[in-house]
């Protein structure tokens, strides 16, 4: 394998996340719309740890606090923690079956949204409501089907 | 086990340094802007370039669905065709009855409060825009617009549909503009209950049908069916358009405050086009303006600066009237009450 491949499949599938984030939805799904682009920096962290890490976990941070953040930074921050969980344990969680795998992405969504709840209530814009902790279970329900996806991005037909 | 691509177990060394140094670094470059962004505007340019950089992106997304949209206008049917063009001739034909008498009436309400001339329209220049389809935040209340700094567009600007307040306008890029709606639970809007007169705060309660009044007194005279309308206080819309009428009214002997809520009248979730006002500052029933808030940002080319001498004698009565600008941001403390005060020539 290359050592550019990985880089080109990151790109796309981030680009992928992205336009998934942005998409439009009736408002029962844009509830529980998984973040689509924390699930693509923890899988290459954890895939990838070298090509891409946690410096993909923070460019994509910033893309996103472009699209929404209240203040630049706070997406930047989280996901850059996230991608940091991943890299850590990345040996950890990759030797673990895919049920427990889910339970592991759970927990670090969890510290991801926790850190961005913090932020959102240091910096005055906090959002309190119940639902905002929703996407963490359904980005852990579809880790299995969204780490099959990406690792077909990266070796695709095999 | 979700296929991982590389070798696993090779030792994670090299460039850059360990993971913890190098997230640490990251953090502190997030925190740094984040304090930038926040405590200064030192990163306005940088929100402005970025506006800028995503909207490529932004119209992409959204392409998809315009598509849709234009395909099903280009093969809609003749009839349904014809019957929209028979509603809206309609709809026209009634407001044009309606507004028959405004001039006269226009004339004989400034000789009633003793102005020689007819008071000038509040309203100086509005533009269409449409919304962009994508979505921002899904819990937060926000959307995007096709117009920006180019079409004269400013942060703090009055958003309106057919049928009453949309929202303002918050980060301003050159071809694009932020908006967030009276329903995003961050925003504060200052009205007036039009039956009594009474002024309260209505906060979005974070869905696209509904308002709050979290500040009414639990005595207070409200009803179902009341008409809110905006009281011109906080310097973003001038009294007297509808906002929403209320729905919900609760009073519980052990509560000291009142649970209310309104329904907008403007249609949040389905518009796809909305409208931009420019208000002129220099009418009577102009907003009050912020003189050091946020609001009063923007490009300052566009705001009036020569004062009539008509104007500076009201500007004077509507001194002691400030701190009530600031309602927006204190909703607790009654407003004193100061309407707009005519001062005669």
């Amino acid at each position: 394998m290359s050592a550019s491949s990985p880089r080109i499949a990151m790109l796309k599938t981030v680009v992928g996340a992205l336009v998934l984030t942005l998409l439009p939805l009736p408002s029962w799904l844009e509830v529980i719309r998984p973040g689509f682009l924390a699930l693509t920096v923890l899988y290459w962290s954890i895939a990838a740890p070298r090509a891409g890490g946690i410096t993909l976990g923070w460019i994509c941070g910033l893309l996103l606090d472009a699209f929404e953040g209240p203040v630049l930074g706070e997406h930047a921050l989280a996901l850059a923690f996230l991608a940091y969980i991943g890299v850590r344990e990345h040996q950890r969680i990759r030797s673990k079956p895919i049920f427990q795998q889910s339970l592991i992405v759970f927990a670090a969504l969890v510290f991801y949204e926790v850190v961005l709840f913090a932020i959102d209530g240091w910096s005055g814009h906090a959002l309190t409501t119940p639902l905002r902790w929703l996407p963490t279970l359904t980005g852990a329900l579809i880790w299995p089907a969204a780490a099959a996806i990406l690792a077909r991005s990266y070796h695709p037909g095999t | 086990m979700a296929g991982f691509a590389t070798g696993a177990g090779r030792p994670l060394q090299g460039r850059g340094g360990s993971p913890g140094f190098r997230f640490f670094l990251y953090a502190l470059v997030s925190i740094a802007f984040m304090i930038l962004d926040q405590r200064f505007d030192w990163l306005e340019r940088a929100h402005f370039l970025m506006q800028a950089a995503t909207y490529p992106i932004e119209r992409a997304v959204s392409s998809p669905i315009a598509a849709w949209r234009w395909a099903q206008k280009s093969f809609a049917t003749r009839a349904s065709l014809e019957a929209e063009n028979q509603r809206l001739r309609n709809r026209l034909r009634n407001l044009e009855v309606r507004s028959m008498r405004y001039d006269a009436l226009a004339q004989e309400n400034a000789a009633l409060i003793g102005l020689r001339d007819s008071l000038p329209p509040v309203a100086s220049r509005w533009l269409p825009a449409d919304i962009v389809n994508i979505q921002l935040d899904s819990l937060r209340q926000r959307v995007l617009i096709d117009r920006g700094t180019v079409n004269g567009v400013t942060a703090g600007q009055a958003v309106l549909d057919d049928h009453g307040v949309v929202g303002q306008t918050m980060h301003v890029g050159p071809w694009s503009a932020e908006v967030i709606l009276i329903t995003d639970p961050e925003h504060a809007l200052p009205v007036a209950i039009e039956r009594t007169g009474l002024r309260t705060i209505a906060v979005g309660a974070g869905d696209s049908t509904s308002l709050a009044l979290p500040y009414l007194p639990a005595n207070a005279d409200v009803r179902v069916g009341d008409v809110l309308v905006t009281s011109g206080l906080g310097g973003v819309f001038p009294p007297g358009y509808p906002v929403a009428k209320v729905t919900e009214v609760h009073k519980d002997a052990v509560q000291p405050l009142a649970h209310v809520r309104a329904a907008p009248f403007a249609h949040l979730d389905t518009d796809s086009e909305v409208m931009l006002i420019w208000f002129r500052h220099d009418t009577p029933a102009a907003p009050l303006r912020e003189k050091h808030g946020e609001l009063a940002a923007g490009n300052r080319s566009l705001q009036p600066l020569a004062v009539r001498p008509r104007q500076q004698a009201s500007e004077a009565a509507r001194k002691p009237g400030t701190p009530a600008a600031k309602m927006a941001t204190k909703p607790a403390a009654p407003a004193p009450a100061k309407k707009p005060v005519r001062a005669p020539t």
